[in-house]
């Protein structure tokens, strides 16, 4: 298992009880600090640091051996992981769990002089409370909330950091005084046509400008420029860095253009090689990169190693299923829940007609939640344990726009 | 589906006119399709959607903007230089593929 993070380790867990003692599971990771990344949206607004980081150790069962060494790469053909030190480790079955990773090394500008005084992401920990000073001395200007590229992990994240910096400004009697602007690549405010409706007229009832089709190619200065020619200039830019799969799946071979693993969307196989799986935001899945699609597709993944594993065909088949809490301020939040053909739609969650959670509609109960979330985070999702929600996506309570075909 | 008519091609075609049935699509109406668009192609275009066809073919679907950079060997700049403002949406359209999906 290469990645120790929420994929990693709760598709580890899960197979260190399915397999027997005969396969050695053995987790690989370079460090031993394992993130709550959820945490990070609201560290900017003064939210808590402390607890949000833990050691991968606590969150590994007995049984499973923990490596805390970079890959250097992954060789194939001869089957085996080296690592940087030169180790090497054989293996059967290998499951790339090694995420996505913020990369503002990869637009020219990003990393000037600009980078941590007027620009800022909040997807690193270190970022996130840079972006707290910065916003604390913040009293009034152009503000600039800018995606790079998609796909991004947590794709929703943006669009909250933006809800919930509105409010914030509000109360803090800054918001006249700020020219609030989301420049998206996208079209809209997301991609799904349902969602993007109702998270495009949230921005628009919030006075909040949407810079779409805004392709950056370079930051002058305090300006984000587009290869379109257009200019955005900010006095505070708070931008989600190109986001690319580790830098081994590319130097392995075994990555896309953007260091992602091409699988089979249903069964989670590589499309290069048998023996090897991908699962979270380290996969090239048409779906969203987060930690819920992460754990609807853990039990597939299990699933048909141990199916291969025991010689037999692959047989279970991931929906695409994912759900996503989206923060839109004031103490208030919207729940998404989608798959690969249908798009988010109102209803209610996880139980149908009843809730408590609503989708696609702001209500107090879906941030009681998303707050909810963290302590099931670690104790019940890492741990492998069954969470109180169904992995495949229902259709039953939610409403379905007039079909126009 | 609504079936539409373009320069005596029959084409079937989503709301917003991107081909649903990639192999209606031939040389002579991706000129039609691109004077749609406000394009004239040259060699340059060509080349560029001969890699969306081919990638499309092999994987199913409407490669991004990056990818098409990358698998064809023409910078990003460029593309927006070949089809421009909306490069991604206008590729696609000239070469009678599905409108991309942003990934969500």
């Amino acid at each position: 298992m290469l990645g120790g993070g929420t994929a990693g380790t709760m598709v580890a867990n899960k197979l260190r009880r399915r397999l027997d003692d005969t396969w050695v599971i053995t987790v690989v990771d370079r460090d031993d600090a394992h993130p709550y990344q959820p945490g990070f949206l609201f560290v900017p607004f003064g939210g808590p640091t402390r607890s949000l980081v833990r050691s991968r150790h606590a969150f590994v069962r007995d049984g499973i051996e923990l490596v805390l060494e970079a890959v250097d790469r992954v060789d194939p053909a001869a089957r085996e992981v080296v690592l940087l030190d030169g180790r090497l480790l054989p293996y059967d079955f290998l499951v790339i769990a090694s995420g996505a990773v913020p990369r503002p090394d990869q637009t020219p500008g990003m990393l000037g002089p600009q980078w941590r005084r007027t620009i800022f992401d909040f997807y690193t920990l270190d970022g996130a409370k840079a972006l707290a000073t910065a916003l604390r001395r913040f009293t009034g200007g152009r503000l600039v909330v800018h995606v790079t590229d998609v796909p991004i992990k947590c794709p929703v994240a943006p669009l909250e950091f933006t809800f919930l910096v509105d409010h914030w400004l509000r109360e803090r009697g800054r918001r006249d005084a700020t020219d609030l602007i989301y420049a998206t690549p996208l079209d809209g405010a997301f991609t799904q046509p349902v969602a993007s409706q109702r998270l495009g007229s949230m921005l628009a009832e919030r006075s909040i400008t949407v810079e779409p089709d805004f392709l950056v190619e370079r930051i002058d200065g305090t300006a984000l420029e587009s290869y379109g020619g257009r200019r955005i200039p900010f006095d505070l830019l708070v931008t989600v860095p190109l986001n690319r799969g580790a830098d081994f799946v590319e130097r392995s071979g075994l990555g896309d253009e953007l260091a992602f693993v091409p699988v089979d969307r249903h069964t989670l196989q590589s499309t290069a090689d048998p023996h090897i799986f991908a699962i979270g935001d380290a996969s090239d899945l048409p779906t969203s990169k987060a930690g819920s699609v992460a754990h609807f597709s853990a039990d597939v993944l299990v699933d048909n190693v141990v199916e291969l594993a025991a010689g037999r065909e692959l047989t279970h088949s991931f929906d695409g299923h994912a759900n996503c809490f989206v923060e839109s301020g004031d103490g208030k939040a919207l729940l998404l829940d989608f798959n690969y053909d249908t798009e988010p739609l109102p209803g209610t969650y996880p139980v149908p007609f009843v809730g408590p959670m609503r989708l696609l509609t702001e209500s107090r109960v879906n941030h009681v939640g998303k707050l909810a979330f963290r302590w099931l985070y670690w104790n019940v999702l890492l741990p492998g344990r069954p969470m109180p929600v169904p992995p495949a996506m229902s259709m039953a309570g939610k409403k379905s726009p007039v079909t126009t075909s | 589906m609504p079936v539409t008519t373009l320069a005596g091609h029959t084409i079937h075609v989503d709301d917003e006119g991107f081909l649903t049935d990639p192999s209606e699509w031939d040389d002579e109406l991706a000129s039609v399709l691109a004077a749609q668009v406000g394009l004239t192609l040259t060699d340059e275009h060509r080349a560029v959607l001969e890699f969306l066809r081919a990638d499309f073919h092999q994987r199913g679907e409407t490669p991004t903007l990056r990818r098409a950079s990358a698998g064809s060997g023409v910078p990003v700049k460029e593309l927006f230089r070949l089809f421009p403002q909306k490069p991604a949406k206008k590729m696609a359209y000239v070469a009678g593929l599905p409108k991309p999906v942003g990934c969500v």
